[in-house]
């Protein structure tokens, strides 16, 4: 087994994500691409698991997902208050906090 | 310097002369209106038990075979090596000052009880003449250069305080600051030979340091002499610190006559007669004082000349006077006695001329205008025959007082028999004609001639409580030079001070002098008689005069000389400073807090609430970091 | 009677006070009054009290006390007083009780309670107490920035026109020093744990170390830079103007009369014995900034219009003279120096408190909106003549000895920096004598014979820089018995120790020669 596919998998989808966290500007769609750049993190530690045989790298990528799990938590429900206030999820719009 | 022996009987009580008039002043100026009733007659009781006391103690230390006495009182400055006592000195030459002080200053309480009867804050007036009274005695009875000094200011602060009497009036207030500032230069000289002495001797008391400035360097004893020379010449208006003195004139008329005349002005040359042990030891500090003094003394003649208000051409006679004085102790052991001997003779006629002419300006509705006097001797009876007994000793009428003063003073010049005896000798015989010349024109404007009276002006004689002190100090001025010189010599008094007098060689015969000086007299009387008697006075001054009257009555430009040099780039200074403080030094400051504040907003602009820009930067720094990861590894 | 604790009391009652004055209900601004001044006439007691206790031939430190505070760093909350440090607490006894007397009546800006004034009042008293009497360089650090916190209150909340700008000015400039003197005693407390293997803050053991010279340089500087700026000494010194003049009468008097004396306090206490040889070495450029400060400021005062930012500004010259005496190193000089810290306050008190009730009386602070004052109020202008002659060192009066002592103290080392400093004296009478004049002589004029106070009388165009404070009634010009009350004691002391100061220079001395010995062999 080489580890060359998964890994030119997950920098492909790290990609697409950050990508897609830049140039998108519905909230939800953005998020989704955080998910999916934190994912491919995900798919990196558990390929070096599996290479070297230890389970460290599953164990950090079960951190991960309950850390996603929560974020999707406090994350949804911010962009459920901004949406209800402003009647739109563009990130754009929701830049009152500046100078 | 004869050895000082600790006081005993009334001599230790002579601190009591200067508690009295101090009390008095405290008790006036705390008391308040309460003792507005009898706060005159306290204020003249303290000074009169002054003279009392100091005449007792003067009698007891006549009796004294070492005619010294040291009053040690209580440490006053006491730290490191500097140990300053506050004690008092009781010796021939402290025993005449105090004399002079409260017998004079009895006097003008006296007279100033008619003088400022009808003035409402005339407790005030008497609580600040009794404070002057109290410095002066400390300043001439004080046994170290500090308590000498603490007397110098505290008289500088009576005389302020008493120049600004009427302070309503802006001229006052402005003279009497003047006064105060100029004497402040002059104690900078004094504060820094006190600091000289502590330095090289490590004591400021009179014994220590006449006992020690024979060890010293001739460059640091001529330091000091200049220094306490430049003290001398502030408080006793001597060039170039004269020009104070004709605009203290502003105060009430005893005042002019106490302070600025007879006593306050005179402390210079009580400074150097007292520090005679230095001055011996130095010929040119000797020099300069003795040429500051022929200087002064011309300058005050040629300046009473010209002005035709009648205080201050007594005001620049004065200055011409100290400059006398001046001339004579910078003479050194020749000339101190002379010197003592015209300050005493001066005490007396110039404080009866100066309350003579408080009597004519009482007449006058306070008016000081001679060119609006005249023909006063028939109503001013007591006031004439005073004033002009005065004006006789002041010109050195022979057999009066001024004449012996005056021509021992000239005569001990000559005797040197140097180019700096003849030339300033000289000056002084021609300065005497000249104030032959400015007296008489004083008289004669004022007592004689037609009445130029203004419209309402009534002249009346003062009430006896004014001309009995003038009649008192008439006599004075008739009798003292003829006692001090010859019957009772003040030389054979001041002998523990300043050592046996010793037969000068005379140059000039002393009869010659002073047939010369008479002769000199009478020439300027004549020439005051020709140009003023003859002719009728014009109310108002002419206009068109010549360069010389024009200098002279601009008191040879003093007072455009020191703004030009001093009061107009010191404003200057001032404001330019104000700016650099404000703009340069605070705004540096402000600078630096407007910078930081200005770029930290521009740096906050970056903060633009964009979600997506701080996602670019935070990936734009992870493949930074990532980046320099990757370069360290792989280098 | 010497175990007593008086330091921590004198430092826990006014503290105690001010938590008493601020937990008083609302509308109850006499009882804070009274209350106040019964604190503060205790602490004068205290005061009065530990100077009984002190024995002047004793210790070097005495009424010592320490109690551990942070073991691991060495730190302990250590009081103790030496005749320096005794003198600046009795100062303090004075001008507190005389503060709040005078304030009595102030008229604060809107919205500000009498009682928070008077509660931060008596706070600042406690923390000025800790500063001087703290044996701790870390305690002592603490007190130190500790005392902002009620000063910048006092300017911020209850000062003039300009409160604001100028508390936050007093505040930044204060902090940097401390800043870099918190730097230094970190400094010194390394110094200390490599050098006697365990860290301490106490000053007694760090007086012993034998610290090299490079980086005793450091440190001076250090400790130097955070007291010239509290002194303040020129061009430390701009924050001093704004907040004298800013800042409300009462708070100006101690920010002047004992707050900056810190500073001074400082160069003597740790500059000069911590670090004798950087002390040596910078002496020559600190005489230079007192003495340019001397002539430098007392020429600002002359140009100045606003009475109370002249009399800042105569303070910051009056500083200049400190310095002189302080690293002139002489016994003589230094304990005119220290005597000299107590004078000022008092005169320089008197001073602003009388400015402060003309200012009261005038609703202006501008000379020039003034003249002839004395004809109306007699009594007004023998204490602002007093204050003044005070001011200008004049014999017979408390500063002229301390003045004195330092100039002729400083003339054998230095002699070329003390004749320029002696002219100095000459432009104290001018500054002095221009205000009194232009103020209290000539006829009387400016807003004080206004009737209508919202019309400004002719020629006073500057007369609206006036405090939000209406004219009270302007028929009583002249001081009511409790400004009697409050002007005569330091009248009293100005006189009594004009004319008997050995007693206060008994306990100077022996504090200042031992400083002088901890200098080593320079005077003795």
């Amino acid at each position: 087994m080489t580890l060359t596919y998964y890994l030119v998998l997950a920098a492909i989808l790290f990609t697409i994500g950050a990508v897609g966290v830049l140039v998108r500007r519905n909230a939800i769609v953005v998020f989704m691409c955080v998910e999916l750049m934190l994912n491919s993190v995900n798919l990196t530690l558990v390929t070096f698991a599996r290479a070297t045989g230890t389970i460290d790298g599953q164990i950090m990528a079960f951190f991960v997902m309950v850390v996603a799990a929560a974020e999707v938590v406090v994350g949804l429900a911010i962009i459920m208050s901004i949406y209800r206030t402003r009647r739109s999820a563009s990130v754009d719009d929701a830049n009152l906090l500046k100078y | 310097m004869s050895e000082v022996l600790p006081a005993e009987g009334l001599l230790g009580a002579s601190w009591l002369l200067i508690a009295l008039p101090l009390a008095g002043a405290a008790v006036l100026l705390l008391g308040g209106r309460r003792t507005d009733r009898w706060g005159h007659l306290l204020g003249t009781a303290t000074v009169v038990a002054a003279f009392v006391l100091a005449l007792l103690c003067t009698f007891q230390l006549a009796g004294l075979e070492e005619r010294s006495a040291d009053v040690d009182l209580f440490t006053f400055i006491s730290t490191g090596d500097l140990d300053v006592r506050a004690g008092l000195l009781f010796d021939p030459l402290s025993a005449i000052f105090a004399l002079l002080i409260t017998g004079v200053g009895s006097l003008i309480h006296v007279y100033s009880i008619g003088y400022m009867a009808h003035d409402p804050a005339r407790r005030r007036f008497f609580a600040y003449l009794n404070l002057f009274v109290a410095a002066m005695l400390l300043l001439v009875l004080g046994n170290s250069f500090v308590a000498l000094y603490v007397g110098w200011e505290g008289v500088g602060l009576a005389s302020y305080l008493l120049i600004a009497f009427w302070y309503t009036r802006p001229a006052a207030a402005t003279a009497a600051k003047k006064a105060f500032i100029m004497n402040r230069v002059g104690d900078v000289g004094l504060a820094l030979a006190i600091f000289l002495m502590f330095a090289q001797l490590g004591t400021t008391s009179y014994a220590g340091v006449f006992g020690g400035v024979g060890t010293l360097a001739g460059g640091t004893i001529t330091a000091i002499g200049l220094l306490l020379l430049l003290g001398a010449c502030g408080k006793s208006g001597q060039f170039p610190l004269q020009a104070w003195l004709p605009d203290a004139m502003e105060g009430p008329t005893p005042v002019s006559a106490l302070i600025h005349a007879a006593t306050m002005v005179t402390a210079g040359v009580y400074l150097i007669a007292r520090s005679a042990p230095i001055y011996d030891l130095t010929e040119t500090a000797r020099t300069v004082v003795m040429a500051i003094g022929a200087l002064t003394l011309l300058i005050g003649a040629i300046a009473g000349c010209a002005y035709d208000d009648i205080k201050k051409v007594l005001a620049y006679s004065t200055v011409s006077q100290i400059g006398y004085m001046f001339l004579a102790v910078g003479l050194g052991p020749a000339g101190y006695v002379a010197g003592l001997a015209h300050l005493l003779a001066h005490g007396f006629f110039k404080a009866g001329l100066f309350l003579g002419a408080g009597s004519v300006m009482h007449a006058m509705n306070d008016s000081v205008d001679m060119r609006r006097f005249g023909g006063l001797w028939k109503k001013l009876p007591v006031t004439f025959v005073t004033f002009g007994l005065g004006y006789l000793a002041l010109i050195g009428f022979p057999f009066l007082s001024g004449y012996f003063t005056k021509d021992a003073i000239i005569e001990a010049t000559f005797d040197r028999d140097d180019w700096l005896g003849w030339t300033t000798g000289g000056i002084a015989v021609l300065a005497a004609g000249l104030t032959a010349f400015y007296m008489t024109r004083l008289m004669l404007m004022t007592f004689f001639g037609r009445a130029r009276w203004e419209e309402g002006v009534h002249p009346h004689e003062s009430p006896s409580v004014m001309t009995a002190p003038m009649v008192v100090l008439a006599v004075g001025s008739v009798f003292s030079g003829a006692l001090l010189v010859s019957i009772f010599p003040l030389s054979d008094w001041l002998e523990p001070v300043f050592g046996e007098p010793e037969e000068a060689a005379h140059v000039i015969a002393p009869a010659t002098i002073g047939i010369a000086l008479t002769v000199i007299m009478l020439l300027g009387v004549l020439a005051a008689w020709l140009f003023v008697g003859r002719r009728e006075v014009p109310v108002t001054a002419p206009v068109r005069v010549s360069p010389v009257t024009r200098a002279a009555r601009n008191a040879l430009y003093a007072d455009t000389i020191n703004e030009s040099l001093f009061m107009r780039p010191g404003q200057w200074l001032t404001r330019a400073l104000v700016w650099v403080d404000n703009r340069g030094v605070d705004g540096a400051v402000n600078g630096l807090a407007a910078t930081l504040g200005g770029s930290s907003s521009r740096l906050g602009r970056a903060q633009t609430g964009f979600v997506r820009t701080y996602a670019l930067g935070m990936l734009g720094g992870a493949v930074l970091v990532a980046g320099a990861l990757l370069a360290v590894t792989a280098g | 009677m010497t175990d007593f604790p008086w330091l921590l009391l004198m430092i826990a009652v006014p503290a105690v006070g001010a938590a008493v004055v601020a937990a008083l209900p609302k509308g109850r601004d006499l009882l804070a009054k009274q209350v106040a001044l019964g604190v503060s006439l205790v602490v004068l007691l205290l005061a009065v009290l530990t100077a009984i206790a002190f024995d002047t031939g004793g210790d070097r430190f005495q009424l010592t006390s320490s109690v551990t505070w942070i073991e691991d760093f060495g730190v302990s909350f250590a009081l103790g007083i030496d005749g320096i440090a005794l003198v600046m607490l009795l100062l303090i006894g004075v001008l507190v009780p005389v503060v709040i007397g005078a304030s009595w009546n102030d008229e604060l800006p809107e919205q500000r309670s009498m009682k928070a004034y008077f509660a931060w009042l008596l706070l600042l008293e406690a923390m000025m107490v800790g500063v001087f009497a703290a044996t701790d360089v870390f305690l002592f650090y603490v007190f130190f920035e500790a005392m902002l916190v009620p000063m910048y209150f006092i300017i911020g909340s209850f000062g003039g026109p300009r409160r604001q700008y100028a508390a936050v000015k007093f505040f930044l400039y204060s902090l940097v020093g401390g800043l870099i003197m918190l730097a230094a005693v970190i400094g010194l407390y390394v110094v200390s744990n490599s050098q006697l293997g365990e860290g301490t803050f106490a000053f007694d053991a760090l007086r012993q170390l034998d610290i090299d010279p490079g980086v005793q340089k450091l440190l001076f500087l250090g400790f130097f830079i955070a007291f010239a700026i509290k002194a303040p000494l020129v061009p430390f010194h701009t924050w001093l103007p704004d907040s004298g003049s800013e800042a409300p009468i009462g708070g100006a008097v101690l920010l002047v009369g004992v707050l900056d004396k810190v500073g001074t306090f400082g160069f003597l206490r740790y500059c000069l014995p911590l670090f004798p040889d950087a002390s040596r070495f910078f002496a020559p450029f600190v005489l230079v900034l007192a003495v340019v400060g001397i002539l430098y400021a007392a020429l600002l005062a002359m140009g100045q219009s606003d009475m109370k930012r002249l009399v800042s500004y105569t303070s910051i010259s009056h500083f200049g003279f400190i310095a002189l005496g302080i690293f002139a190193f002489t016994t003589e000089a230094a304990t005119g120096a220290v005597l000299y810290m107590v004078n000022h306050g008092i005169a320089t008190g008197l001073l602003f408190l009388v400015v402060g009730m003309l200012i009261a009386r005038g609703g202006s602070r501008q000379i020039g909106d003034y003249g002839g004052v004395a004809a109306k109020a007699p009594l007004l202008a023998g204490a602002f003549l007093v204050a003044g002659l005070a001011s200008l060192a004049l014999p017979g009066t408390n500063s002229f000895v301390s003045e004195f002592l330092v100039l002729i103290g400083s003339f054998p080392e230095e002699p070329v920096f003390t004749i320029i400093a002696t002219v100095g004296i000459i432009l104290a009478a001018l500054y002095i004598l221009l205000m009194y004049q232009r103020t209290m002589h000539g006829p009387a004029r400016g807003v004080l014979l206004q009737e209508d106070p919202a019309e400004p009388a002719p020629g006073t165009g500057g007369a609206t820089a006036v405090l939000t404070a209406p004219r009270r009634s302007l028929r009583v010009l002249d001081l009511s018995r409790r400004e009697l009350a409050v002007v005569t004691p330091l009248v009293a002391l100005i006189i009594a120790l004009g004319v008997y100061p050995q007693p206060l220079l008994d306990v100077i001395e022996p504090a200042v020669s031992a400083t002088m010995d901890d200098l080593g062999g320079i005077d003795q």
